[in-house]
C-alpha cells in the first residue's frame, strides 16, 4: 500500500514541476468556459428549459467540464505508450508491486494535482462571472467528490488500454487522436448528453463514456438523488471494474509476447 | 524576387518530404485523418443539437450559421493546414533546434512554417466545405458579383487574421516557452468564437476578442453582407469592407512581433 501512495504522491509531483504551463492551460480553459458558456446561455434564455436544465444548470454544467477535462485527462494522456515504445515499460513491468494499480495511483496523484491547480481555479473564475447553480449541502459534495474519483478511475481504465495498443502498432498517436476526440463527446464534453434527442440520449447515456462527465455532474446538480444517486455510482463503479479487468486481460496477452531488445 | 522562388522552391521540397514521411504509417495517417473530421464533426453536432431546440440563435437561423461556421472553418482549416507547425515553436526553441534556422540563408519563420505540412488537416476543410456546401443549398442568398467576390475575401482575410494571431502568440515563446498554451485560448479559441454569431457573446468577451484580437472580422462580418443580415452589435454591416485592411494590418503587426522576438531569443542555456 505505502508503495502506491509514494507512487501517487511523484504523480503529483511530477506536475507540480510545471508552474507556467499550468497556469497558461488553466487561463486556456477559462476563456474556452467563457465563450461556451455564452452559447448555452443564448439557448437557454430563448428556452428556459432544456433537458432538466435551467440557464444556471447549464452553466455549471460548462464550468465544470471546464474543471474537469484535465482531473480525468480526456486529452491525450500517453505516458504509458512513451514507455513501452522506448522499451522502459520493462522496467516497469519487473517493479514488485502491480502494473495497472502502479499506473492508477500515479494518475490518481496527478489527478489531484489537476483539481486544485486546473480544476478549482477556472471553476472560481467562472462561479464570479456567471451565476452558477452551487450545491451547499455537504452531503452532496461528498457524493460528487466520491463520483469524480470514480470518473478519474473510469477515463484511467480507457486511457490504460488505449495506450496498451502501442505493443502492437509502430505508431499508437492515430488510435489515441481518435480515440480522444471520440469520447470528447461521447462523454458530453461538446453538449450535455441530455441535450440530444431521445434516441441517442438513451445510447449514450448507458456507455462508459457518460460516467467520466455526465453522471459526476448531475450528481453535483443534485439531478440524481436518493436511488438515483446510489444508481450513479454503481454505474461508474462497473463499467471501471469491467474495464480495468479488460485492461488487465490486454496487459496479459502484450506481455506473453513482449521481447525487449537491448542490454 | 529570386529569395520568393527559392522560398517556393523549398517548400515544395520540403512539404514533398513530410507528406512522403507521413505515408510510411499509412494507419496513423488514416486515424489522424479520422480524428480532424471527428473533432469538426463534434463542433457542428453541437451546433445542430443546439437547433434541435430553438428556431433561431441570437436571431440567427441554422442555415445561416451553418454559412458562418464553414466560411471561418474554411479560413481556419487553411491556416491551421499552413502554419500550423508553428504549435511546436516551443519545443524547437526549448531543445534548441530553432538555432539551425538562423543560419540559414531564407527567414526564420518561413523555415518553422515549411518544417512540415500535416495533410491531415484537410479533413477539418473538408468538413467545413461540407457544412459550407449545406448552408448554400439552403439559403436563399441574392447572389451579386460583390457578394461573390466577399466570400474569396473573407477566407483569404479571415486566414490571414487567423495566421497573424498564431504567429503573433506563437512568438511569446522567444520570451517565455512555459506559457505557451495561452495562444491556444486566441487561435483554437478564435475558431470557436468565428463559428456563432458574436452578438450572443457578453460585451467584454466581444470586445477582446472579436475587436481587439479582430476575431469579428473573419466570417461575422463578411456574413452579414453575404446574407443581408444588419449588424446587432453596433449596426455596421458595412464593416464587411474592412475585412482586407484588418487583416494586412493583423499580418504586420504579427511580423512586427516575430522580427521582435527573434531579436531577442538568446538559445537555450545549456
Amino acid at each position: 500500500m505505502r508503495a502506491y501512495w509514494e507512487t501517487a504522491v511523484r504523480g503529483y509531483r511530477r506536475y507540480a514541476t510545471y508552474r507556467g504551463a499550468t497556469f497558461a492551460g488553466a487561463f486556456t480553459n477559462t476563456v474556452f468556459g467563457v465563450m461556451r458558456g455564452y452559447v448555452l446561455l443564448a439557448l437557454l434564455e430563448a428556452r428556459p428549459h432544456v433537458g432538466g436544465y435551467d440557464a444556471s444548470d447549464a452553466l455549471t454544467y460548462v464550468w465544470l467540464t471546464q474543471a474537469m477535462i484535465m482531473i480525468t485527462y480526456l486529452w491525450g494522456w500517453n505516458e504509458l505508450a512513451l514507455r513501452i515504445v522506448s522499451g522502459d515499460v520493462a522496467v516497469d513491468l519487473s517493479r514488485p508491486i502491480d502494473f495497472q494499480g502502479y499506473w492508477l495511483a500515479g494518475d490518481l496523484g496527478r489527478a489531484l494535482f489537476h483539481a486544485i491547480f486546473r480544476g478549482i481555479p477556472p471553476f472560481l473564475l467562472g462561479g464570479l462571472l456567471f451565476a452558477l447553480h452551487i450545491p451547499i449541502d455537504p452531503r452532496r459534495w461528498l457524493a460528487f467528490i466520491a463520483s469524480l474519483v470514480l470518473a478519474t478511475v473510469l477515463s484511467f481504465s480507457l486511457r490504460f488500454i488505449v495506450n496498451l495498443s502501442a505493443f502492437w502498432l509502430l505508431d499508437y498517436r492515430g488510435i489515441l487522436n481518435v480515440t480522444t476526440l471520440t469520447w470528447t463527446f461521447l462523454a458530453g464534453f461538446v453538449i450535455p448528453l441530455n441535450f440530444l434527442p431521445e434516441g441517442p440520449r438513451a445510447v449514450l447515456e448507458a456507455l462508459p463514456f457518460a460516467g467520466i462527465l455526465q453522471v459526476p455532474i448531475d450528481v453535483f446538480l443534485g439531478k440524481r438523488l436518493g436511488l438515483d444517486l446510489l444508481g450513479a455510482l454503481v454505474f461508474q463503479a462497473a463499467w471501471a471494474a469491467a474495464l480495468l479487468l479488460a485492461g488487465r486481460l490486454l496487459l496479459a496477452a502484450a506481455v506473453r509476447r513482449l521481447v525487449v531488445q537491448g542490454g | 524576387m529570386a529569395e520568393r522562388l527559392a522560398q517556393l522552391t523549398t517548400y515544395r521540397w520540403l512539404a514533398g518530404a513530410s507528406i512522403r514521411a507521413r505515408a510510411q504509417y499509412r494507419l496513423t495517417f488514416a486515424l489522424d485523418f479520422a480524428a480532424q473530421f471527428v473533432a469538426g464533426l463534434s463542433d457542428f453536432l453541437a451546433i445542430l443539437v443546439i437547433f434541435h431546440h430553438l428556431p433561431q440563435l441570437g436571431g440567427w437561423s441554422l442555415p445561416e450559421v451553418a454559412f458562418l461556421y464553414g466560411m471561418a472553418g474554411i479560413s481556419f482549416a487553411l491556416t491551421d493546414l499552413w502554419i500550423g507547425q508553428l504549435d511546436t515553436l516551443g519545443q524547437m526553441i526549448r531543445l534548441g533546434t530553432f538555432d539551425v534556422f538562423l543560419v540559414r540563408p531564407l527567414g526564420s519563420l518561413f523555415q518553422v512554417v515549411a518544417s512540415e505540412l500535416q495533410l491531415k488537416r484537410l479533413a477539418k476543410a473538408g468538413q467545413a466545405a461540407a457544412v459550407l456546401a449545406y448552408a448554400l443549398a439552403n439559403l436563399h442568398i441574392a447572389w451579386s458579383p460583390a457578394r461573390i467576390l466577399m466570400v474569396a475575401v473573407a477566407i483569404g482575410s479571415g486566414a490571414a487574421i487567423f495566421s497573424g494571431v498564431w504567429i503573433a502568440g506563437s512568438a511569446i515563446s522567444f520570451w517565455t516557452t512555459d506559457v505557451q498554451e495561452i495562444v491556444n485560448s486566441f487561435t483554437y479559441g478564435g475558431s470557436f468564437l468565428t463559428s456563432y454569431p458574436i452578438n450572443i457573446f457578453g460585451a467584454w468577451t466581444r470586445r477582446l476578442l472579436a475587436f481587439v484580437v479582430p476575431m469579428a472580422f473573419v466570417a461575422y462580418y463578411p456574413s452579414l453582407f453575404i446574407l443581408g443580415k444588419p449588424d446587432a452589435v453596433i449596426g455596421q454591416p458595412a464593416l464587411a469592407f474592412a475585412s482586407p485592411l484588418i487583416a494586412g494590418l493583423t499580418l504586420l503587426a504579427a511580423a512586427a512581433v516575430w522580427r521582435s522576438g527573434v531579436r531577442h531569443y538568446r538559445s537555450t542555456g545549456s
